[in-house]
């Protein structure tokens, strides 16, 4: 149990900032169509921002189901990576089963602070986190979408621009230590610019998974990542 | 109705086994430097394109974002949190809403 309550303290920064950023994603989901509670039931079973945000976007859209299963395999291929990286830090006590539960909630902020942590982790330690996190993020889909409508027009537009500004909270600081993350973001940018307004009629969806996986192949090519560097991902 | 629990259906279970099998089934690190650096930058280049150029519309009229985008732009490079980022963002597309018709 003491690794519970960890991981609980651990988890609740994690949970205040997912608060916010789920009502915003509340607001969107329902002024994009959703009702209140597809809204809250995206956020109960998929506990991820960008690949929600996507989501929405495209169901709005009428999105076929393959362009969507596509965009939520490149959106969220970045948790492969994380989980593959903490589970080689997962104490004995990890079975199948705990590994099983505890890989639901791999989020990036789980990710970032369950991994700089100096021992193993035990499932405790991460339940408690996941749970914490969790409660945030369901709490504020639900607050978001209910009392989105209620709110003035003018605060419920401002509130959109929340979600975006937490993206480019997470991409801002590593691009100034690292070139290549930088030249990786900036190309992403541009190209995204471009097919936006130059070619139309390629989906978002389909856009999206076209300048990120451009832009991370040149990255990678010129910019290829050292051994040692691999850890320090987000 | 039943499109949209579909599509529900399809992000959850995509999610999930994206982050289920690496962390259940594979102990073996990943060893190729390209595709190692290639999933290393993916996670920057996917926020990337869906910020840009969609938080310039984000709040519906160009002036607000913008000058939204700028305050998230300059506190992500001091390296304020997700959540004071997040929020005075979100402050300054508002107050840019309220102020800018006065000079109009």
């Amino acid at each position: 149990m003491k690794e519970f309550w960890r991981g609980i303290r651990h988890g609740i920064s994690i949970a205040l900032g997912y608060l916010s950023v789920s009502f915003s994603f509340g607001i969107m989901a329902v002024q994009s169509g959703l009702t209140i509670w597809q809204t809250v039931l995206i956020s109960v079973t998929n506990l991820t921002s960008a690949g929600q945000v996507a989501g929405v976007g495209l169901i709005a859209a009428h999105a076929s189901y393959f362009e969507l299963l596509l965009a939520e395999v490149v959106i969220n291929i970045r948790y492969a990576l994380m989980s593959l990286a903490l589970s080689q830090k997962t104490h004995k006590s990890f079975h199948l089963p705990q590994r099983l539960l505890a890989s639901f909630g791999i989020t990036d902020e789980i990710f970032a602070v369950s991994s700089i942590q100096p021992t193993q982790i035990k499932p405790m330690y991460l339940y408690g986190m996941i749970l914490i996190a969790f409660l945030g993020w369901v709490s504020g889909t639900y607050l978001g979408a209910a009392a989105g409508t209620l709110l003035p027009q003018s605060i419920a537009n401002a509130l959109n621009i929340s979600l975006y500004g937490m993206f480019l909270a997470i991409i801002i600081p590593p691009a100034r230590q690292s070139r290549g993350i930088l030249i990786a973001v900036l190309i992403s940018a541009i190209l995204s610019i471009l097919l936006y307004d130059f070619a139309e009629f390629i989906s978002a969806g389909f856009a999206m998974i076209i300048c990120a996986v451009i832009a991370a192949l040149v990255a990678a090519y010129f910019f290829p990542v050292d051994d040692n560097d691999n850890e320090q991902e987000e | 109705m039943q499109y949209v629990l579909i599509c529900i259906t399809i992000m959850a279970v995509t999610t999930y086994l994206i982050r289920m099998i690496p962390f259940a089934f594979f102990r073996k690190k990943i060893t190729n430097r390209h595709i190692k650096s290639f999933l290393y930058y993916i996670p920057y280049t996917v926020l990337s394109a869906m910020t840009m150029p969609s938080v310039f519309y984000a709040t519906g009229d160009i002036p607000s974002a913008a000058v939204g985008t700028a305050v998230a732009v300059i506190l992500a490079y001091k390296k304020c949190s997700l959540i004071v980022v997040a929020l005075c963002a979100t402050l300054a597309a508002y107050l840019t809403m309220l102020i800018l018709p006065c000079f109009t």
